[in-house]
């Protein structure tokens, strides 16, 4: 059997959040897939703090994950939001159309 | 027993906002009644902040107080106070003056008081996180604008992953030391420390986007020219002053031992966006985006200051930082004036040849725009002469080479300008602007900067006593 310890509780964070980073750079579809991409590198990081946490004995990480869901969610409020404002004006919500500024 | 007296100026700024609010909701059409209350409770926010000056405490081990975090404290609600007063008149034409607007503004604002004294990551990451949700909502004000929903967006998913890599960077600090106190990682940080030094990278990248900083400047000129122009002159002094003063206090504490990776990268930062400021604002038609590029510019001149990671370095930034938000405050009151036929207009040719008709707007434009560019005998020299005279103590003679050319090309846009003003052909006929708000704002903000060269130890003995 083999012993999960710390190290692959960080590997399983940081592939999650590289997922989420390349999710953003590489969708070119729809925006509501940024927003999920955002929300995985938040969580990819929760996984950091909560195991820091627990290997190390250490109240303070569970608190700021709670701290950071918090933030999470307010975030994803807000982006939806600025999504639907988006939508009302231009009709779509491709990643493509968000192009009246260049230069 | 706790001295709630040192975070007072944030509990009063809190309730003033909760207060405001609660009248935006149950009173109908308060824009202007909240508009004005919103100016006090900054001014009071202000008086309790100078109560405040000198001392020197922390808070439950996480809120610091100390002159560094007042002196930023009072610009901050000083700029934000003159951004909200300048704009009044254009806010009202845009048919954006929803009672929202002052509230969120004061929201953000609460957020980098946070910022600017967090001792505490999780302070900090609070801080910053109010301060962007704020300005996400600010970027798309104008909701029936598509240029403003667009920049909204952009800037909510760049800022969003920006403060994602900061939040890991974070993490990954508290795994390696142990501690989210900033006093507690810098005891316990060593430049042997990899994954710290990792950990030092990310952070920096996160704040890097927040001042707008090349490589991560993308955001900056869409979102400059799509906002609302009173949105933009926010964006462009506020977030940024606390941007920096937060990028100081990580470098003053808890990076402080390992300065020279964190030095590397900054220099790097600072030489880039000195070169992009300065290259990529030359064919630039639009003013808002102009001043995009200006202020990246201006960064990379501010980071200058910072990278030489001495005390008069940070001071001299800070005061490179004073003396352009007193000139973005100028460069935009010119820009609310930009008016034909009732409407804004945002094109540089606009401008063609209105020193003749309009002469008091061309020598304002020709003093802030001289100041930009950092012309003697304006501020916007001394600013520039402080920050190259600490580089030059430190030895970083590269830095300051790069930094005195870019000077000079980035004088051709700003000469640019005041050359479509003075003499080309007179196209077009600006309106008249009687608005006192805007060319009050207009009249100080050039009064400072001739006046500058007077009494510059009024400032400059302020700030170097802030670094003991």
């Amino acid at each position: 059997m083999i012993e999960i310890g710390l190290g692959h509780y960080l590997t399983l964070g940081a592939i999650i959040f590289f997922l989420g980073v390349l999710g953003i750079f590489l969708n070119r579809k729809n925006v509501i897939v940024i927003l999920m991409s955002i929300e995985l590198i938040l969580l990819a990081v929760n996984i950091n703090l909560i195991s820091f946490s627990i290997f190390s004995g250490d109240i303070l990480g569970q608190v700021f994950t709670m701290l950071t869901l918090t933030v999470a969610a307010a975030e994803a409020a807000i982006g939806l939001a600025i999504i639907v404002m988006f939508y009302r004006n231009k009709g779509s919500i491709r990643v493509e159309d968000i192009h009246e500024m260049k230069g | 027993m706790i001295n709630l007296n040192i975070i007072a100026p944030e509990i009063f700024l809190f309730l003033s906002i909760a207060t405001l609010l609660m009248i935006g909701v149950f009173k109908q059409n308060s824009y202007s009644l909240i508009l004005n209350l919103s100016f006090l409770s900054l001014i009071g926010t202000g008086f309790l902040i100078f109560l405040n000056f000198g001392v020197n405490e922390i808070l439950l081990e996480s809120f610091i107080s100390d002159p560094l975090s007042s002196f930023s404290k009072i610009l901050i609600s000083l700029s934000c106070l003159f951004v909200l007063f300048s704009s009044q008149r254009f806010v009202k034409d845009k048919n954006i003056s929803k009672f929202e607007y002052p509230i969120i503004i004061l929201l953000s604002v609460l957020g980098m008081f946070f910022m600017v004294s967090s001792n505490d990551l999780i302070l900090f990451y609070l801080g910053l996180e109010l301060q962007s949700l704020s300005l996400y909502i600010l970027a798309s004000f104008d909701r029936k604008n598509i240029k403003s929903a667009e920049s909204g967006i952009k800037y909510f998913v760049l800022s969003a992953l920006s403060s994602g890599l900061l939040l890991y960077g974070c993490s990954l600090l508290y795994g390696f030391t142990g501690s989210t106190n900033f006093e507690l990682i810098k005891n316990s940080l060593n430049s042997g420390n990899i994954g710290a030094v990792f950990a030092m990278v990310f952070i920096l990248v996160g704040l890097a986007f927040k001042i707008s900083a090349v490589p991560f400047h993308m955001w900056t000129p869409d979102v400059y020219e799509g906002a609302p122009t009173s949105i933009t002159s926010f964006f462009a002094i506020v977030p940024k002053v606390a941007g920096l003063v937060a990028l100081i206090r990580f470098m003053d504490s808890p990076f402080k031992n390992i300065l020279e990776e964190w030095q590397i990268i900054i220099i790097f930062i600072s030489v880039a966006s000195m070169i992009l400021g300065a290259v990529a604002a030359i064919g630039q038609k639009n003013i808002k985006r102009l001043m995009a590029y200006s202020s990246i510019g201006h960064i990379g001149y501010i980071l200058a200051g910072v990278a030489t990671g001495t005390n008069s370095g940070y001071s001299s930034s800070l005061i490179y930082m004073s003396i352009y938000a007193v000139m973005n405050l100028g460069a935009f009151s010119c820009i609310y004036l930009m008016k034909k036929n009732g409407e804004y207009v945002e094109e540089i040719s606009n401008l063609s040849g209105i020193s003749k008709d309009r002469p008091v707007l061309a020598i304002s434009f020709l003093i802030i725009f001289f100041s930009l560019a950092g012309i003697p005998p304006l501020g916007g020299f001394f600013a520039k002469f402080y920050v190259f005279m600490s580089v030059i103590e430190s030895k970083m003679y590269v830095l300051a080479t790069i930094g005195l050319l870019t000077t000079v090309i980035s004088a051709f846009y700003y000469l640019k300008i005041i050359k479509t003003i003075y003499f080309d052909g007179n196209k077009f006929k600006l309106d008249d602007s009687k608005s006192l708000s805007v060319n009050g704002t207009l009249f100080m903000s050039c009064f400072i900067l001739i006046t500058f060269f007077l009494y510059p130890s009024i400032l400059n003995s302020l700030i170097y006593n802030l670094f003991g």
